[in-house]
């Protein structure tokens, strides 16, 4: 299981003055689900145009599969599943011809196709839509299909982009859900989001991205525990109170951040903490302890919080 | 590694057909009822008017019918093929996206450029076919050599829907542009082409508009090999190149755009 499917050394792209991946270094291994965290415009997306062999790098290494995708685009993608950000699935067609048809353009004999399209519709679980027209379907049956469409070829690694943005919570579990299933099944997976409960769910390790540089790699709890404290008490003191108090705030925790409407305390015991304060006659309108996150992580690394 | 399949624009071809299917009887109505209007309203009517007045010599020495039949012909193959690599080019890059879906498999640009093509083709047979047929069961075929009408427009056809191909393809705004095409390019050329008149009889300083369209050269081909229309050779040969080279030169533009578009 240590055979590295995807390696990129000083990964670099540039748009004009742009620079939307900063020299990055990272590699995947096979069977592992692998996560790009970052805010919007981190660089993601265009890592993964290039690991998709459909963007061109413009300095640095990578290799897909062993091959480099400027001399082997078309074979590199032979054995990827690709899930764009934004769906882009034939609207007109039913479920079953956008499964059929995309099975075709990877060269896959029509009967070949045939024979898997109801164990994909049963995993989507779009069965009852198998010959619904895609513009009737919601948007999280489109995001299902369009996975079951990038799964049509057995790929070797599935790369889903943004899975989940725009999905209603409970669409969200449904999806996360298949994508669990098939991390199970040893498919690898390559995501990218700016959910940090996203990332958590589904990512055994993730690099954290900001403004096309990674800040840092790990497993989702060893970023926690190298980054952050076990957990985190959140207080609001309302009005312009927060900035005020917090000075008086430090010698009860490891560090903090003062947020335009509240206090982050991070300390390995929140619950103490919160005790010590009250008792010495400070009373925020609102506290709440929880246990540390990648967002908590992301803060941490960039002073910014992830979803602004 | 898995190989990649050869020749994979048949496959962007395919799913092109399928989309086709589903606007089967659209598709059906315009190769029909467009003739039928243009025949019943302009061939019938003003024809008629247009024989009796000429007496027995007709227009360019045929019944006005023979004489605006290739003009009809040539112009329902354009319509019809640039249908088919406009809508479903602005589609794939800017509604649907589904040429980057696309793009994410083993295809390339130019297989997915060429089998819109190859289909936009499809379109021209069935259209000219059917047009044809109509003609023909209006008895305005019934010359020796009046199938061979169908080739120049199929030249027609497949001339226009590659410049079409490429030039939809490098749209980034699909509203005004094919609107302003529609209204201000293909709508004139269609009346200014020697369609419904011999371009000789136009004023001399609007006759370069029909020199210019390709429109022209396909019908005043498709009049030379119908009926025999008075062409000398080096105008038969100028029509034939003027049409093969907006086939080469659009194709040729078409891969390059949709190559470019689609690797950022």
């Amino acid at each position: 299981m240590s055979e590295e499917l995807i390696v990129a050394r000083g990964l670099r792209k540039e748009f004009g003055e742009f620079t939307a991946v900063d020299g990055i270094d990272f590699s995947v291994k096979k069977g592992e689900s692998f996560g790009l965290l970052g805010p919007n415009g981190a660089g993601k997306s265009t890592t993964m145009r290039i690991i998709g062999a459909t963007s061109q790098r413009t300095s640095g290494s990578i290799t897909i599969l062993g091959k480099d995708p400027e001399e082997f685009g078309p074979q590199i993608r032979a054995h990827l599943g690709v899930v764009p950000q934004k769906d882009n699935l034939d609207e007109h067609l039913t479920v079953t011809e956008n499964l059929f048809l995309y099975g075709r353009y990877f060269g896959l004999p029509g009967k070949v196709i045939r024979g898997k399209i109801d164990e994909l519709l049963e995993f989507a679980q779009l069965t009852e839509k198998r010959d619904a027209k895609v513009e009737s379907l919601s948007g999280g049956m489109k995001r299902r299909l369009t996975i079951a469409r990038a799964l049509v070829s057995d790929p070797d690694i599935l790369m889903l982009d943004e899975p989940t943005t725009g999905l209603d919570p409970q669409a969200r579990h449904i999806l996360w859900d298949r994508l669990f299933r098939l991390k199970e099944r040893g498919v690898t997976l390559v995501i990218t989001t700016h959910f940090m409960d996203e990332a958590e769910q589904l990512c055994e390790r993730l690099v954290v991205m900001d403004h096309g540089k990674i800040m840092a790699e790990g497993s989702p709890t060893d970023l926690i525990k190298e980054y952050s404290s076990r957990e985190v008490l959140e207080l609001r003191f309302g009005g312009d109170k927060n900035e005020e108090i917090a000075s008086q705030l430090s010698s009860y925790c490891d560090r903090l951040e003062v947020l335009p409407d509240r206090v982050l305390l991070y300390a390995d015991d929140a619950e103490g903490a919160l005790e010590r304060i009250m008792s010495a006659g400070m009373h925020p309108r609102t506290s709440l302890v929880r246990r540390s996150s990648l967002e908590d992580v992301f803060l941490r690394l960039t002073g910014r919080s992830l979803v602004e | 590694m898995r190989t990649v399949a050869h020749f994979g624009s048949r496959y962007v071809l395919q799913s092109r057909l399928y989309n086709m299917s589903k606007f089967f009887w659209v598709i059906l109505f315009h190769a029909v009822a467009n003739p039928f209007l243009y025949l019943v309203a302009i061939g019938v009517g003003v024809g008629n008017l247009v024989d009796n007045n000429m007496g027995s010599t007709g227009v360019d020495g045929v019944r006005y019918l023979v004489f605006l039949a290739p003009a009809l012909l040539a112009n329902a193959a354009v319509q019809g093929s640039m249908d088919e690599t406009i809508f479903p080019t602005l589609g794939g890059f800017m509604w649907e996206k589904t040429f980057f879906g696309i793009r994410s498999t083993p295809l390339s640009g130019r297989q997915i450029a060429i089998g819109v093509f190859l289909a936009a083709m499809v379109r021209n047979f069935l259209t000219v076919l059917i047009y044809y047929g109509v003609l023909y069961a209006f008895g305005v075929m019934d010359g020796v050599r009046a199938w061979m009408t169908i080739p120049s427009a199929l030249l027609a056809g497949a001339a226009f829907s590659a410049v079409m191909l490429a030039v939809a393809g490098g749209a980034k705004n699909e509203d005004n542009f094919f609107t302003f095409v529609g209204r201000f390019v293909i709508q004139p050329m269609f009346f200014l082409s020697g369609t419904f008149f011999p371009i000789d009889s136009m004023p001399i300083y609007l006759r370069w508009i029909g020199w210019i369209s390709p429109l022209w050269h396909a019908t005043d081909l498709g009049r030379y090999l119908s009926y025999g229309h008075a062409t000398p050779t080096w105008l038969v040969v100028t029509h034939i190149a003027v049409l093969l080279t907006m086939i080469g030169a659009g194709l040729l533009t078409a891969v390059r755009v949709f190559e470019r578009r689609l690797l950022k």
